[in-house]
């Protein structure tokens, strides 16, 4: 059923037992475009001229460092590596359907999920190396311990919902488009995809900067008068 | 009415009476953020990151409609097609 596989992944291939769908396809190739534009826009750092491409690279890492400072409230060399990439792949995964043909893998509710696990774990083993594992566990009875279902609940509520929330944003777009094409002709649909930039725009931020809130609230890092 | 037909009204439902509170929510916030600005535009910053982070909390209802509406339609688990 075509209509299935929208929900459904797309096989492409078999690894033994393991069906490689598309979308792991399409994170392969994103993969190695992100790590081919970091290795071509390395290669030849200069303080005193630096080239373009070596500007764009050094405003894209200067607002993902101003973002976890103002969010987090902590020096962001840590997290850098993990929130960075973190937006760069959903960027470019949310951004990636602009190009005829490639069906993003954000729209899937696998790959948001392995993401959403990550932050999950991030979350847990970063607050308790910097609380200790007592002091980590004693911020689930804040502020009394009848919160303590509710705070084990809203653990798993909200990556729940940072994978949803990504998938769903995303997946709809995706239809929405579609259908849009299916009923209008030829230059209708254009203003939708030009929406759909916004929307990966702002999915990609507002997932980055909801990951960089959970961090810093497991790691009691963040600054509650600037919030 | 058989199971499909039944579904197919349902996630309608789900979705059009699901996106009624997100949006008057939304509405709020944005109406609120929108006041803050004008008496404060230097906390533009702030305001931004925080109205958004908002935003996607409200939405999420929404999405999770959809997300119901859209099982309902393609991974129905009580219609054997």
């Amino acid at each position: 059923m075509t209509e299935r596989a929208s929900l459904n992944a797309l096989v492409v291939f078999q690894v033994g037992p393991i069906p490689i769908g598309l979308e792991v396809v399409t994170t392969w190739v994103i993969m190695a475009v992100l790590v081919g534009i970091a290795w071509f826009g390395t290669r030849r750092l200069s303080a005193t001229q630096p080239s373009r491409f070596q500007i764009i690279l050094e405003m894209v890492v200067g607002f993902l460092e101003d973002l976890i400072r103002d969010v987090m409230g902590a020096e962001p060399e840590v997290f850098l590596p993990l929130i960075g990439t973190l937006f760069l792949y959903i960027v470019t995964c949310n951004l990636s359907p602009l190009i005829p043909g490639v069906k993003p893998p954000t729209a899937h509710v696998e790959t948001t999920g392995a993401l959403g696990l990550i932050v999950f774990f991030t979350v847990h083993s970063l607050g308790v190396r910097q609380r200790g594992l007592l002091g980590y566990l004693r911020t689930y009875l804040e502020p009394t311990f009848i919160f303590l279902p509710l705070n084990i609940l809203g653990e798993f509520t909200r990556t729940f919902a940072l994978m949803v929330r990504l998938a769903g944003n995303i997946m709809s777009h995706e239809l929405t488009i579609a259908v849009v094409i299916g009923l209008a002709g030829l230059f209708v649909p254009i203003p939708f995809m030009a929406l759909s930039i916004l929307v990966g725009l702002v999915q990609a931020y507002i997932f980055t900067i909801l990951a960089a809130v959970f961090i810093g609230g497991a790691m009691g890092t963040i600054n509650t008068n600037t919030p | 009415m058989n199971v499909e037909m039944i579904s197919v009204l349902s996630a309608g439902i789900a979705v059009g009476l699901g996106a009624i509170g997100p949006g008057i929510g939304e509405g709020i916030a944005v109406a609120g953020a929108m006041g803050a600005l004008a008496r404060q535009p230097e906390a533009v910053g702030t305001i931004t990151r925080t109205l958004f982070v908002g935003l996607a909390m409200i939405e999420t209802m929404a999405i999770y409609c959809l997300v119901i509406a859209l099982l309902l339609l393609f991974a129905n688990p009580y219609v054997h097609a």
